[in-house]
């Protein structure tokens, strides 16, 4: 009898495990016109303008809204595009001067462009998004005032139709940074009519979309799930192929890979360098390998204080890294090596192979000249959300410099406390990786070498003649003053060492061989509106 | 009746007391909220701005008595992880990893008392050392381990199970929400079909969190039946000529059973925090990996909201299995 019901409560625990019936769905959009995502986390809003937004919110920008100008597409590989930061293709603006002083530019806005409200977009809406963005703090405001758009004033009305920034002065950056993810245009009449007396209506636009852009939010449940359907009245582009995108928030990374090797998602997102080079081997997905412009992994030194104050033990450092061993235990190749290149800059190109190899000779030489071969004893840290690949690779390293009379600490720091220690501009030796969405040397020395010690010039080098060159070079309209200023800075950074160059990383995305369109923009989250589904 | 309310009352001082130490626990942890949401280029100014915004720039007595109002009125603050307030949160996550764990216990509780039981009776037999074994096993093996491990064959090699995306298929619709627990949900208004998707993605979640609270159920069970059999009153049962099956069941399971239900009711409150992991590996919308997210952003109001639940739901186990014991040994009911 007992004996019985164990086998019947076997029985049933093995008919829940059977094969689940493959719903057919029965809506109008079939499996064909769907798109189904995986990722590790999904949007925390749908402002990608309001404080604390996180890197999904990028993804609802760029599909949910427009902006007045785009980056133009061009082909990078098979199935895969990537972007052009100084060609621009028409969004909401479908044609734009700069006037004759290069001090300000004219935007002619699209007449038939509609918000999701029906309500036509005009320069009064593109005026109130431009103010939010410059007035809102946070990234928002800084990421506007990286391109010298910086107050409500630089943005006119010149009648329905037409919109004019002026310029506080000439900057190469003020087009590009028009064509992220922050400067788009917000349904200005929904958002008061909705804002409860806030002027910027924050509360609202972050758990509302009110663009104009090719899809519109579905339903949105933080942490598991975000639905996209189609807008068939935009007007910015041609009609996009994907009916409905579903994009699932899975966390486990081994999860996502099982998801598209078995075919169940169309995408996955975030996986582990690792399982980017199996997939990549396997042949069965496409990886979509691009290198992220103007990103490194790099290992930082405090050059303030003690022990890497001195630049002979920063450099000993640069020729002790087991950079070979790095690129291929930590990052599995996923990415482009930045060592072993020649003694002198060569061109303006960011980043480039920096002239260091794996040299203990030259390496111990060095740290005895500092160190008077005295052992030194210090700290690495590493922000632990990339434990991934900076764990290992601080192993190595720790390993390297052991040889050399480095001993190092490894402390391995939460998340949420990463930035604060990087904000205290202590920590001796730093894991991290940078990368700016501008793709401009100049553009990433000024946030990681100059003297205005932001947050990210982690070494906290300070040098006058180094910020001399990085300013030259930002504001600077000739040519040749732009080259000999970068291949200044470039070639002093390397010699100086602050920072230890390690690869460029890839910015990879597994998907079905059917999908093509995938392009690549600086905010690196997935575009819906030129993705195709193939049979 | 009497007893029930004196038990709530006595719960106050306890809970008020977690709602102390998880503030002040929250703001003693060295993460900063305002640095990590400021996002990447933050300003000092930007972060001081947020900081003001989340009220984190007054005074620690300040910010707790802002947090005692707004916990009257009911309000658990925001979360700064998924921009929602943290009740809504808790009230559709809850639900999730409730129906998610009370399967797993029951199928854990179906395999693990006759298995327990079985094993006391046939002491020394293959059952006892089969049960050995797989307790053994399922407390040995990391919950994760047995997670991927499922899915790797279940779904990966052979495709039984379905894709491991939470709690329903990416084309199935969620039910009208009732109970929040989607099994109960579906059946309340007919929709067979949810209710088969619904069960087909919890299986194999449910099954890796009943092997591993199978270990502790069927250890008890065994342990406290044989004490129960090698006592006096089933020595006098068996010579009355009771049949076998009466004395187990009747007089030697009931008996052994109080000790059972104390751990069940542990097995439980353990299961529904600390299934994070099997929450993570299947995608499963649950209260567990909502909190660890938060603390690893240093996003104090879910840590202070789950901590509270926990509390609460505690509070209200611990009675439920008081009650259950008092239906299950009538001397409880004196004792009290």
């Amino acid at each position: 009898m007992k004996r019985r019901t164990l086998i019947k409560t076997a029985a049933a625990a093995a008919a829940l495990a059977t094969p689940a019936v493959r719903r057919t769905a029965a809506q109008a959009p079939t499996r064909n016109e769907t798109l189904i995502v995986v990722q590790e986390y999904g949007p925390n809003s749908m402002d990608m303008q309001g404080i604390g937004a996180a890197q999904p919110v990028n993804g609802v920008s760029l599909n949910c809204y427009d902006t007045l100008i785009r980056f133009k597409r061009i082909p990078f590989a098979e199935g895969i595009m990537t972007h052009d930061l100084k060609a621009y293709d028409p969004a909401l603006a479908t044609e734009w001067q700069v006037a004759s002083d290069g001090m300000s530019c004219t935007f002619k806005l699209r007449k038939d462009a509609v918000f999701h409200s029906k309500r036509p977009v005009t320069a009064k809406d593109v005026k109130w998004s431009m103010d939010r963005a410059v007035t809102i703090g946070g990234f928002a405001t800084t990421q506007m005032a990286a391109g010298s758009l910086e107050k409500p004033e630089q943005f006119v009305v010149v009648d329905d139709n037409t919109f004019r920034i002026d310029f506080v002065r000439r900057d190469k950056l003020t087009m590009p940074d028009l064509a992220v993810t922050i400067p788009m245009i917000y349904d200005s009449e929904l958002a008061i009519a909705n804002s409860n007396g806030d002027p910027l209506a924050k509360e609202f636009l972050k758990n509302n979309v009110a663009g104009s852009g090719a899809y519109k939010v579905e339903s949105w449940k933080p942490g598991s799930e975000t639905i996209y359907v189609r807008n068939d009245d935009w007007k910015c582009g041609p009609l996009p192929q994907l009916k409905r995108v579903i994009t699932r928030d899975i966390p486990s990374p081994s999860t996502r890979r099982a998801l598209i090797e078995r075919g169940d998602a169309d995408m996955s997102y975030g996986l582990p360098p690792k399982d980017f080079k199996d997939l990549a081997e396997g042949g069965k997905v496409r990886v979509a390998a691009v290198p992220v412009p103007n990103a490194i992994w790099y290992v930082a030194m405090n050059t303030v204080n003690p022990p890497f104050n001195d630049v002979r033990l920063r450099q000993a450092v640069a020729w002790a890294m087991p950079y070979e061993k790095i690129f291929n235990a930590a990052l599995f190749g996923r990415g482009v090596p930045m060592w072993g290149g020649p003694e002198t800059v060569q061109g303006t190109k960011w980043p480039f192979p920096f002239k260091y190899k794996t040299d203990m000779e030259k390496a111990k030489a060095l740290a005895s000249a500092a160190t008077g071969g005295t052992t030194v004893n210090t700290t690495l840290i590493f922000d632990a959300g990339s434990a991934t690949i900076a764990e290992p690779m601080a192993v190595l390293v720790q390993e390297a410099l052991g040889q050399i009379g480095i001993k190092l600490e490894i402390s391995k720091i939460p998340g949420a406390n990463f930035r604060g220690e990087l904000n205290k501009k202590t920590a001796p030796m730093v894991i991290n990786r940078f990368g700016g969405w501008l793709d401009w040397p100049d553009y990433f020395f000024f946030w990681n070498y100059h003297g205005k010690n932001s947050i990210f010039n982690v070494s906290s080098y300070q040098n006058k003649e180094m910020d001399a060159l990085i300013d030259g070079a930002r504001f600077t309209t000739d040519e040749t003053v732009y080259d000999t200023d970068v291949k200044g800075f470039l070639q002093m950074g390397m010699d100086q060492v602050p920072m230890v160059s390690i690869c460029q990383p890839f910015h990879d995305v597994a998907m079905q061989k059917y999908m093509s369109g995938y392009t690549y923009w600086p905010c690196r989250e997935p575009d819906f509106r030129f993705l195709v589904k193939g049979a | 009746m009497r007893a029930v309310l004196m038990r709530l009352a006595g719960a106050v001082p306890t809970i008020f007391g977690v709602v102390v130490v998880t503030f002040l626990l929250t703001r003693v942890l060295p993460g900063d909220t305002a640095t990590y949401f400021a996002g990447p280029a933050a300003t000092a100014e930007s972060i001081a701005q947020i900081k003001a915004s989340l009220g984190l720039d007054q005074p620690l007595p300040v910010q707790f008595w802002r947090y005692l109002v707004a916990l009257g009125h009911g309000d658990l603050g925001m979360s700064l992880t998924t921009g929602q307030p943290v009740l809504k949160e808790l009230v559709t996550r809850l639900p999730a990893s409730a129906e998610l764990t009370l399967c797993g216990l029951f199928l854990a509780i179906g395999i693990a008392l006759p298995l327990g039981v079985l094993a006391a009776v046939r002491q020394g037999s293959i059952i006892d050392h089969a049960c050995r074994i797989i307790s053994t096993a399922g407390v040995s093996l990391p919950v994760f381990f047995t997670g991927l491990l499922l899915v790797y064959v279940f779904y990966f090699v052979l495709g039984w199970a379905p894709a491991p995306l939470g709690r329903l298929d990416t084309f199935a619709t969620p039910p009208r929400p009732l109970t929040g627990a989607f099994l109960i949900d579906s059946l309340a208004i007919g929709d067979f079909e949810t209710f088969r998707a619904t069960a087909s993605q919890l299986a194999l979640p449910a099954i890796t969190l009943a092997l591993f609270a199978l270990a502790p159920i069927a250890r008890i069970t065994r342990a406290s039946m044989l004490a129960v059999l090698g006592s006096e009153f089933i020595r006098t049962a068996r010579a009355s000529g009771l049949s076998g099956p009466k004395v187990v069941v009747t007089y030697a399971l009931r008996n052994a059973l109080l000790p059972v239900v104390t751990v069940l009711g542990m097995v439980f409150s353990f299961l529904l925090g600390a299934n994070v992991l099997v929450e993570k590996v299947f995608a499963w919308p649950g209260i567990g990996s909502f909190a660890v997210e938060a603390l690893i952003a240093s996003d104090f109001a879910p840590v202070q909201g789950f901590v509270l639940t926990m509390a609460i739901l505690y509070v209200l186990l611990n009675l439920g299995i008081d009650l259950l014991n008092r239906a299950i040994d009538p001397r409880a009911r004196r004792a009290a």
